[in-house]
């Protein structure tokens, strides 16, 4: 985090090392007049834990919760060095604006880039670690015993002499004593909670249906809004003829919102959306009007060849390699838009006065939709508030793009005083996402006359989702985006695991105007096939086999070499597969997580069968395996729903696709078994991320085995487009 | 004006025929554990029991429920006893994000009446609800489980 002072005013910009390196997010929230030093009514022991007289420990949650566990995890964290009783531990969300009202004491909201636990675990546990001191010291004080003496156990303090006491009963003491800074922790090895299956947070009230979600919010006196954007993006709203729905039934207002929207407010949902599909709205498409998938793949395809590209990694001299290679092996891939499609659509509900902007929304990042208010409704910051809801899907849609809540606020301030919940229909939902990018990827590979591969050149080609998103950061690289090489960068959390004599990994950018997101897992997913394929083909054309040609290239990245042995183990590599089934591999470092996959496929005409994947992961360490294999089995069915049906094709400068009857997602049906392997191997490196390593080698691992089963490499996405179908 | 019977109780709704059970359900009767998702019976998310049968409630006029026993996931426990799909869910930790569970409750609760033992192919071809976090084997695990009158864990 960076705290920078202003002028005049005091403000802060909000900082991650998400990407590799204390990226700035681009939030700038004006702290404004208030007292940053408040505090909260519930006396608290640090900013983590509130203890209740009555023995309940309360756990202050930042990240956001959209099904990935990360609460459960977070919490387990915290009691872990709090040493209390797991069964009295509940949760709560300090809203963004107690965070901007106390300078941040809670630290980053944002859940995203597989961080919520790897990059907050450190000071959360210390958290707990300072609570329990001061409860500790309290017990301590109040005995007039040394506080080396005592000793916390389940929620329960014991002292010489027999004494005993409660972390309730001496809870409000031990508010009052100062908060030790940097604890010390305990080591992994010795924990009890941290580590273990626990079962997570709210599973009842999903399966009852009294979970709250976005969708479900209800207020006195709210009302319902449908809104229409351009379908071309940055086409504008040209003319709408309001008096054409005006009259139908509870509808209470239509109106334009911001340059690019119509919206109509009703008494329900329903109506509002009846009323908004009858309302004639003539858009200004601008000159992106004429631009279609096809025209795209003709800028991309440019790029493969194009002289200039900004490097990603690079080592001895490709040039000469590919020179003066014996064989050279050539292939090209491309990779579709693609939309998150979480299962709730996006919404928000605001009320604006004058006095006040409130906003509920599911959002993986409170603070970014904190900012999204205060832009939105012009006011100050201690009269604006987020409250979070838990998601219906999130995925990297609900993070950095706050485009609902805008909507919502602007809306809202249209009416002041009567709350309104804003819901897309999925048709909003898939024409304004914020899409996987475009990637095309050019591959030469050269080997010597004894099949050793002396040089590798990846040049990619396609859509940048910092420039778009954060340009300040692709400024500061010179046009580079550096996010666009995850998987396959020089060093970091996305280090390439290939030791490869003579190699160029450049990206000519190339930015069609569809919006791009940050799509789970982002760009490891296109990375991770176009890599590990043509790993496969590179090992084809040396007649070496897939996973022997792998551990040659892999001696001096032993976690890389420890998860794709560990699958190639499992699956049985090398020992003969079942009848008809058919094997492929693949591996990757991502979100500082060594994954594996390896896949069991068989083929049947147009039918690819997928029985079986055995996954290996290596984050370093697992908090919750059992939410861990949950993470990693689900990531296949986000991979393989991607790999075999999901492209947004772009027709006339707008998305084709409107809902799940042209965009697919795998039933259970189409589910294969996934045997997960948790492989953390500890020690006092970066921890790494679980919701979304997994799902760049889904693809990968199926396509491998697909080729293996037929000989046919498929270059290009979905398996929709080649008839194949996931049976 | 409607009037419809829900979890066994009569209620009037003041609705165009043509509207979907499903947003008379949330909005004007307000029980929202039934999920709105795509709104062409595609996803699931809003399945309900209409007379005992499961049925996507996005895609059914209002007009076409009036005198039918509709049941929907908070209607589902029984006398204050989760359901045993409701206790198999919860077992096996099936729910990630959640927001499709209730209509994969209600799709399975039905699926379980009709065959109280289905095999791996029954739901295959019966279960056809989307789930974006991918569940899918967790589900099957605690469809099992249900049916074998345990609800232990699997996995």
């Amino acid at each position: 985090m960076n705290y920078v002072p202003k002028m005049n005013r005091r403000a802060f910009v909000v900082g991650s090392a998400a990407f590799g390196g204390g990226l700035a997010l681009g939030l700038d929230i004006p702290l404004g007049p208030q007292d940053a030093s408040a505090q909260a009514a519930t006396p608290e022991l640090g900013v983590w834990v509130v203890v209740k007289p009555d023995d309940t420990v309360v756990i202050r949650i930042a990240r956001s919760e959209m099904g990935q566990g990360t609460i459960t995890g977070l919490a387990q964290l915290v009691a872990e060095e709090l040493e209390c009783d797991w069964s009295k531990v509940t949760y709560e969300y300090p809203t963004p604006g107690q965070n901007v009202a106390r300078k941040r004491v809670w630290q980053s909201y944002s859940t995203g880039g597989s961080r919520g636990i790897r990059e907050s675990h450190e000071y959360v546990r210390q958290g707990g670690a300072s609570a329990r001191m001061m409860l500790l010291q309290a017990a301590a004080n109040e005995w007039k015993v040394p506080v080396e003496q005592c000793k916390a156990e389940k929620s329960i303090i014991t002292g010489p002499g027999n004494r005993k006491t409660t972390f309730g009963k001496v809870a409000a003491a031990a508010s009052k004593l100062p908060v030790p800074e940097k604890p010390k922790l305990k080591d992994p090895k010795d924990w009890k909670i941290a580590g273990k299956p626990i079962k997570r947070f709210g599973i009842e009230a999903k399966v009852t249906g009294k979970q709250v979600y976005g969708f479900d919010m209800k207020l006195p006196g709210m009302l319902n809004a449908a809104i229409k954007e351009s379908p071309v993006f940055g086409g504008k709203v040209k003319s709408f003829d309001a008096a054409k729905v005006s009259g139908m039934k509870g509808v209470k207002k239509v109106l334009q919102v911001g340059d690019t929207a119509v919206a109509v407010v009703a008494d329900t949902w329903w109506q509002a959306n009846t009323a908004l599909q009858a309302l004639p709205i003539v858009w200004d498409e601008g000159a992106n009007g004429k631009v279609s998938s096809a025209t795209i793949a003709e800028t991309l395809k440019a790029g493969l060849d194009a002289e200039q590209a900004f490097v990603g990694n690079q080592n001895g001299d490709i040039k000469a390699a590919l020179a003066d290679a014996a064989k050279k092996v050539e292939a090209v891939y491309a990779y579709p838009y693609q939309n998150h499609v979480c299962m709730e659509p996006m919404n928000a509900t605001a009320r604006y006065t004058a006095d006040k902007c409130e906003v509920w929304v599911p959002t993986q990042d409170g603070e970014a939709s904190f900012a999204a208010v205060l832009a939105a409704s012009g006011l100050p910051a201690e009269k604006c508030e987020v409250y979070k809801l838990d998601l219906g899907g999130g995925f990297g849609r609900r993070g950095a793009f706050q485009d609902y809540v805008h909507q919502a606020v602007r809306i809202a301030k249209e009416m002041p005083g009567t709350p309104i919940k804003l819901l897309w229909s999925r048709e909003e939902d898939m024409a304004q996402g914020r899409y996987h990018p475009v990637m095309q990827c050019k591959l030469v590979g050269a080997f010597d006359k004894d099949n050793n591969l002396t040089g590798l050149h990846m040049r990619l080609s396609g859509q940048s989702i910092l420039a778009s998103v954060r340009p300040a950061i692709v400024e500061q690289q010179k046009g580079r985006d550096p996010l666009s090489f995850q998987g396959v960068a020089d060093a970091g959390e996305h280090a390439f695991g290939y030791t490869i004599p003579n190699l160029l990994i450049d990206h000519a950018m190339r930015n069609p105007h569809v919006p791009p997101g940050f799509w789970r897992g982002v760009n490891i997913n296109q990375n991770a096939i176009f890599l590990e394929c043509f790993m496969d083909e590179l090992a084809l054309a040396a007649g070496q086999d897939a996973l022997a040609f792998r551990r040659k290239l892999l001696g001096k990245h032993p976690r890389n070499l420890a998860v794709l042995n560990a699958v190639a183990e499992k699956i049985g590599w090398g020992k003969p597969a079942p009848q008809g089934v058919h094997r492929g591999l693949a591996h990757m470092k991502a979100f500082n997580a060594y994954v594996a996959a390896a896949a069991e496929v068989s083929v049947t005409g147009n039918k690819i069968k997928v029985h079986r994947i055995v996954a290996a992961t290596d984050p370093t360490y697992a908090v919750n395996p059992s939410q861990i294999d949950r993470q990693v089995a689900g990531s296949f069915v986000y991979g393989l729903s991607a790999l075999f049906y999901q492209e947004c094709t772009v027709k006339d400068g707008r998305i084709v696709e409107q809902n799940f009857n042209s965009y697919n997602s795998m039933r259970i049906a189409q589910m294969p078994k996934v045997e997960s392997i948790i492989m953390p191997s500890g020690g006092d490196g970066p921890w790494g991320g679980v919701g979304e390593p997994t799902i760049c080698v889904a693809a990968p691992a199926v396509l491998n085995a697909y080729a293996a089963a037929t000989g046919k490499r498929i270059r290009s996405f979905p398996l929709k487009n080649h008839n194949l179908e996931m049976a | 004006m409607a009037r419809l019977n829900i979890n066994g109780k009569n209620v009037n709704v003041d609705v165009d025929p043509n509207t979907p059970l499903l947003w008379a359900i949330r909005e004007n009767v307000g029980l929202t554990g039934t999920k709105y998702g795509c709104g062409i019976a595609q996803c699931g998310a809003c399945t309900v029991h209409v007379d005992g049968v499961a049925t996507r409630s996005c895609s059914l006029p209002v007009s076409a429920a009036v005198g039918k026993k509709i049941t929907t996931i908070e209607g589902l426990a029984q006398s204050g006893k989760l359901h045993k799909v409701q206790q198999a869910w919860i077992a096996n930790e099936v729910p990630q994000c959640g927001y499709c569970q209730s209509g994969m409750i209600m799709a399975v609760a039905e699926l379980l009446k009709k065959k109280p033992k289905p095999t791996d192919a029954d739901i295959d071809r019966e279960i056809t609800n989307i789930c974006r976090c991918g569940t899918f084997q967790q589900v099957r695990a605690a469809i099992h489980a249900a049916a074998n009158g345990g609800t232990g864990r699997q996995s």
